[in-house]
């Protein structure tokens, strides 16, 4: 039964071999999936290229419904599960900053980390900005530790916030997500630019 | 010159979801990127000046009972995904360093941007306690509120923001 590493408490050496090969699978799909090139990652934002929302979603969506079946049939304690803290003013104002990063960096750190592995000098610059946007952040937390902690929410569930039981959430997901694709698709054609793909 | 194509977009969702869950039920967390960012700017600046480390709240919890940030899961995750986008690009045949740019902005222009984008997304990310792969995948994983809240928010204001920095791309 799952996590296997804390139910049958791993030593150290074995949880970081752990974490070394999760990095490999991770890094390996962000890669395949394209995510190592800025103007593909950035074409989800003029429409030319939805590969983002289309791995993003069905990525979600495959760990969703494995961990719900999982825990379904006995295999996986979700309990024991990092579900993560709802800080609304962080959270909301934490991802409009993101937001503003992505679209002028083209990468966000995952897919930054992806692409340097593979030789793009724009991702090194990136992770490098990262790392003095990581210090800025620590060394200016006092003035803004108050407003981040503010308005805590605890480690709230969607599916319990809107009163359905996690099953049906999954399902609209789901439902929402083919929605999702389908607009995608259809943006693709209208906003597509052959001149920036046939280059990726 | 030979180039591979990408994985199909659906099936590479599949691939990183399967990970994802591995990491659900093998470690009991999700995938994080940011989290290393930041542990490796704690280990710099406990190198360079430990005595400001040691009196800033934000460094100085990392350096109690004597453990080193850098010993910890999300920077071996870090190593281990370098390893792998260096492995898909053998694969594919897309190992090649360069700068990735539109044709009608210059070298410096993309690499100040790229600079700023890591500087603005990583302060979001410490302020959101995670990024795109810790907060938002991971937290709709396991149906975190702040996970599609988080979500939301970057999708939103990078759609806003699109428009101002079109010319960097289109």
């Amino acid at each position: 039964m799952g996590p296997i590493s804390i139910i049958s408490d791993f030593p150290e050496w074995l949880n970081m071999l752990i974490a070394f090969f999760i990095g490999i699978g991770f890094g390996f799909a962000l890669e395949q999936a394209g995510f190592s090139s800025s103007r593909r990652l950035a074409g989800m934002f003029y429409g030319y290229d939805t590969t983002v929302i289309k791995v993003f979603f069905t990525a979600a969506i495959v760990a969703l419904a494995g961990s719900q079946l999982l825990s379904f049939f006995g295999l996986l304690n979700l309990k024991l599960v990092f579900v993560n803290p709802y800080y609304v003013n962080s959270a909301i104002l934490g991802g409009i900053i993101m937001g503003a990063g992505f679209i002028m960096g083209g990468y966000c750190p995952g897919t930054s980390i992806s692409a340097l592995s593979i030789g793009k000098i724009d991702a090194m610059i990136f992770l490098l900005g990262g790392m003095v946007g990581a210090f800025l952040f620590m060394e200016t937390y006092p003035f803004i530790q108050a407003f981040a902690m503010e308005n805590y929410k605890g480690n709230m569930r969607i599916d319990e916030w809107l009163g359905v039981s996690p099953g049906v959430f999954t399902l609209l997901l789901i439902i929402a997500a083919v929605a999702m694709f389908w607009i995608a698709e259809l943006a693709e054609k209208k906003f597509s630019r052959p001149d920036i793909t046939s280059d990726l | 010159m030979i180039k591979s194509k990408y994985m199909n977009p659906y099936l590479a969702g599949v691939l990183l979801g399967m990970v994802l869950l591995a990491a659900m039920f093998l470690s009991g967390r999700g995938l994080g990127a940011s989290g290393g960012i930041k542990d490796t700017v704690v280990a710099v600046v406990g190198a360079v000046d430990k005595q400001h480390a040691m009196n800033t709240p934000y460094y100085s919890k990392y350096y109690q009972n004597g453990e080193h940030p850098l010993r910890n899961w999300l920077t071996l995750e870090i190593f281990g995904m370098v390893v792998g986008g260096f492995l898909s690009g053998a694969l594919s045949h897309r190992l090649k360093f360069k700068i990735e740019k539109s044709p009608k902005i210059s070298n410096r222009k993309r690499l100040l941007f790229a600079f700023l984008g890591g500087l603005f997304f990583v302060y979001g990310a410490q302020l959101a306690r995670g990024c795109t792969s810790g907060a938002a995948l991971s937290g709709m994983a396991v149906l975190s509120v702040a996970g599609f809240v988080t979500m939301a928010a970057i999708f939103g204001s990078a759609y806003f923001f699109a428009w101002f920095f079109r010319k960097l791309w289109i």
